[in-house]
């Protein structure tokens, strides 16, 4: 991650910190605490349940990206590939096989936990599936719970399918909690933790929506990505959790009072010039670059598709403490990668509209099929019903060397000097009228 | 006093300049090649397209003259390519002036050094009457133009009549000058130039054959005339070209564009996307362009424009530059012919063979497997050409598809198979009513739509680009 001396951070930043080096903490000694590891993946997780039972989840996509971030992704894509994993592999696979291969050290420095569960949530993403196979093998006799969730293939969410979710949490995921832990399952407790994700989801849907402000107070996106991260991860159904969300909430609100401009990791940004709604995610190999491209010319993004992987509240769903069960099962089933094209591309026009957007862009990840498949379509669709300039740019998520810095930043200054003209041209046109 | 507007592209092989007057008409084109000194490249495109804008305000002054006897516009022509070669001697003494330098550095030994320098003398001594002759009689026609491709042929041909002992050193001296030579930017005296220039055409037209028995130059009855006509006209032309020469071309503002933008000496806000000067430029020449394609030394960009000529979606290849302009050049180096033979050349095929092409130094190897099987050259340059446009195809889908009009433009847009193929694949899958533009001055569109851009005054000033405004 970027170096604390040099990046200029908010408070809530400084709170998500500690918050994450004590979660890493205790996962060191998670043995000595006596506390379970359980793996699981970001989109449709089950935290709560997870929490509800005393377990301490790990997820290997963030070790990755964390990884990716501290530049040692390269090295243990490298590791993996030495080993037999293929140049076509997903690099977040590949990234945390090397991770492991190298003694699975965490981003704090800290050793991770070996997992005491592996729970296979599979939500949006069918590599999900080989890359568990794949960390069975690592970990022989460690149990697998699989849950399955439906593709929203038919743009709705069904009672059958429901059903079909719960079924399997309460007898294959349950259960399978049950004999790793040696407690029972207590409906109560997860209402309870329910309550609290309630409340978080409350305030990170306001917060989100603080960036329809012009200007926006808000980067969603490069700085989106941390701002997701508790409610998306390990602290979701926490008081931590509602209290992260709740000082990142007022900090928010006050620099909309202020009128002030979002903050990245070289200042406050002085002039809001283009709006963008984003697709697909960051590369993190790069961040910080590929973030001062955007900030520098005067770009914020005010939606963004990939901060709704671990989650999409703000069309309106909330996690139901009445139904735990049923709300978990609708939970994973919204999650943004778990939605169809048709969905995809109602979504990310509704935020163009309402955010009012100068423009959309595609980061299109190669080694992500899940994300990329589709993009093309979807961008021909935005442009056809909102009449804003598209964008598209390639690179990867954690491979250092799918990150070509001078053919980004070519792409997105044309891009941006894309946008700047039209609007003088249709300034002088509107004149000319 | 007349406003003139200038345009430079920074591509990755050739360096073009334009300057438009207020009527967004072209009157000044230059072009080099680009090389490691970008400011260089781009200074010497700018110079050679102001010496052009003053031939074409010559024969603009003399359009009169020149409707009542077309054949004088021979002289102007003339006159610009002996003016050209002019400056190429002036080139060459510099690049003597490296040769002697680096064999003096590099062979310590004086028997050998003197060996060298003494063949490099007589190289110098058989190839210059013979470029001299190429530039007097036009004879340069369809080949590269650039300095250093017409001194490295003929150097070239030279050190191969050598024995071979003596290939290396001599190479290794040509290495090791050739680019610093051509990194000199050289200041010309236009008048001085021209009036030397003048002078050599008197010389040109004197020594013409009387009959046509010669072939080797380009003789016709139109220049039996001119020959006779030559002085009586030289007094009125050398008057006039005293006017152009004494010409202020004031450049009230200018864009650069293209892969070098960046390193070009302008003041940031006049740096602008080669992708929004490519759209702007064809959709000037062709008002109707929505769809552009582009295809560069290293890039193939699919561009939508509106009807504005704003940009509203573009894809370009990212990963690998198979199918552009380098992959061409690399393909006639593999073919010993040279680049604008490549396009004549798969004219003639009579089928085309199939060619996978994913990568550029692959299609080498195919190549000479090809061959190998007994594929007739021809019918693999018609696959190699029809291979690329499968490839922009590609990236145009990619971008939208292609709509009324369609603009080609770039480098490669003077290639006939590239054409060819082109036209045949955008009717048969956007169908027969798809207009397809291509202009004579389709290398120059990025460098004209810069220079329009600069005429109006639309600023690239975006945040990150505000930095004091440097001279130039």
């Amino acid at each position: 991650m970027a170096d604390p001396k040099e990046a200029i951070k908010e408070k809530s930043m400084v709170i998500q910190k500690d918050m994450l080096a004590k979660q890493f903490n205790d996962l060191s000694k998670a043995k000595e605490l006596g506390k379970k590891v359980v793996y699981t993946f970001v989109p449709g997780n089950l935290t709560e349940l997870i929490l509800a039972f005393d377990m301490l989840p790990v997820y290997p996509e963030i070790n990755a990206l964390q990884s990716g971030m501290r530049k040692k992704s390269g090295d243990y894509i490298k590791d993996a590939e030495k080993i037999g994993y293929s140049e076509d592999v997903c690099t977040y696979v590949k990234c945390d096989i090397g991770m492991m291969l190298n003694g699975n050290i965490g981003p704090t420095g800290e050793k991770l936990p070996s997992p005491d569960l592996l729970l296979l949530s599979y939500t949006g993403c069918f590599t999900f599936l080989k890359w568990f196979e794949n960390l069975e093998r690592l970990y022989p006799g460690v149990p697998v719970a699989m849950l399955h969730t439906p593709y929203q293939e038919d743009g709705k969410i069904t009672k059958d399918q429901v059903d079909y979710m719960v079924k399997q949490l309460k007898e294959e995921v349950i259960p399978k909690f049950e004999q790793v832990t040696g407690k029972k399952y207590d409906p109560a407790r997860l209402s309870k933790l329910l309550e609290n994700s309630v409340k978080a989801e409350e305030y990170w849907v306001k917060i989100l929506e603080m960036a329809k402000n012009k200007p926006s107070p808000i980067d969603a996106y490069f700085a989106g990505v941390y701002y997701m991260g508790p409610i998306n991860t390990a602290f979701r159904g926490t008081d931590e959790c509602v209290e992260y969300y709740q000082e990142l909430y007022n900090e928010v609100n006050e620099r909309v009072k202020n009128k002030q401009l979002p903050v990245n990791p070289e200042g406050e940004m002085k002039e809001e010039r283009f709006r963008l709604v984003v697709e697909g995610p960051p590369n993190w190999t790069n961040f910080r670059e590929f973030w001062k491209i955007f900030y520098d010319m005067g770009a914020v993004i005010v939606a963004s598709t990939y901060t709704k992987v671990g989650g999409l509240y703000d069309t309106g769903f909330r996690h139901n403490p009445a139904e735990p069960l049923e709300s978990l099962a609708k939970y994973c089933m919204g999650c943004y990668t778990n939605l169809n094209l048709p969905q995809r591309v109602e979504l990310i026009e509704k935020y163009v509209k309402e955010y009012k957007a100068d423009g959309f862009l595609i980061n299109s990840i190669k080694s992500c099929n899940s994300f990329s498949a589709g993009q093309l379509m979807i961008m021909r669709q935005i442009e056809q019903r909102t009449g804003v300039p598209v964008g598209f740019i390639e690179s990867d998520l954690v491979d250092p060397r799918y990150f070509s810095y001078a053919n980004i930043k070519n792409r997105l200054e044309s891009y941006f000097q894309m946008l700047e003209q039209r609007k003088i041209i249709l300034k002088q046109e509107q004149a000319i009228v | 006093m007349s406003k003139y507007y200038l345009g430079v592209d920074l591509g990755s092989t050739t360096s073009k300049a334009v300057i438009i007057n207020e009527q967004d008409e072209i009157i000044g084109r230059g072009i080099t090649n680009t090389r490691a000194n970008y400011a260089v490249a781009a200074d010497i495109a700018r110079d050679e397209a102001l010496y052009n804008a003053r031939f074409s305000v010559l024969e603009k002054k003399l359009e009169k003259e020149i409707n009542a006897r077309p054949e004088y516009k021979k002289y102007i022509t003339d006159l610009e390519s002996v003016f050209q070669y002019e400056q190429f001697k002036v080139k060459l003494d510099r690049l003597g002036d490296e040769l002697v330098k680096t064999c003096n550095n590099f062979f310590k030994e004086e028997k050998k050094r003197n060996e060298i320098l003494n063949h490099l003398r007589n190289i110098r001594r058989a190839f210059k009457p013979k470029i001299k002759h190429d530039y007097l009689y036009n004879n340069l026609g369809a080949k590269n133009q650039f300095f250093r491709d017409i001194v490295s042929e003929k150097y070239n041909e030279e050190v191969n009549k050598l024995d071979m002992q003596l290939f290396e050193p001599l190479m290794t001296v040509w290495d090791k000058s050739i680019s610093p030579a051509e990194n000199q930017r050289v200041q010309f005296n236009f008048k001085e130039l021209v009036h030397k220039a003048m002078d050599e055409l008197r010389e040109k037209y004197k020594n013409l054959p009387e009959t046509t028995a010669d072939t080797s130059v380009n003789f016709d009855a139109e220049i039996n005339l001119l020959k006779g006509n030559f002085d009586h006209v030289a007094e009125t032309l050398r008057q006039h070209i005293d006017e152009i020469a004494e010409l202020e071309f004031h450049i009230s503002n200018m864009t650069g564009t293209g892969y070098g933008r960046a390193l070009l000496p302008f003041p940031s806000d006049c740096i602008r996307s080669e992708i929004l000067c490519h759209a702007f430029g064809a959709h000037a020449v062709f008002p109707e362009t929505r769809t552009v394609l582009d295809i560069g030394g290293q890039d193939t960009k699919a561009i939508q424009v509106d009807k504005y000529g704003l940009v509203t979606s573009f894809q370009m290849n990212d990963r690998c530059a198979a199918g552009c302009g380098r992959y061409l050049g690399y393909i006639a180096d593999e073919m010993s012919i040279s680049l604008n033979e490549l396009g004549p050349m798969a004219m003639k095929a009579e089928k085309e063979v199939n060619i996978c092409s994913t990568c550029t130094v692959f299609a080498g190897a195919e190549l000479r497997e090809l061959t190998n099987l007994g594929e007739k050259r021809e019918d693999i340059l018609g696959g190699l050409h029809k291979a690329i446009i499968m490839r922009a195809m590609s990236l145009i889908a990619r971008s939208g598809g292609v709509f009324n009009e369609f603009t080609f433009t770039g480098g490669v847009a003077r290639n006939p198979a590239v054409i060819k193929y082109l036209t045949k694949l955008v009717r048969e899958n956007y169908g027969d009513i798809i207009k397809i533009n291509i202009h004579t001055d389709s290398i120059f569109m990025g460098a004209l739509g810069g220079a329009m851009f600069a005429r109006r005054n639309i600023q690239a000033d975006l945040p990150s680009s505000k930095k004091e405004k440097e001279t130039v």
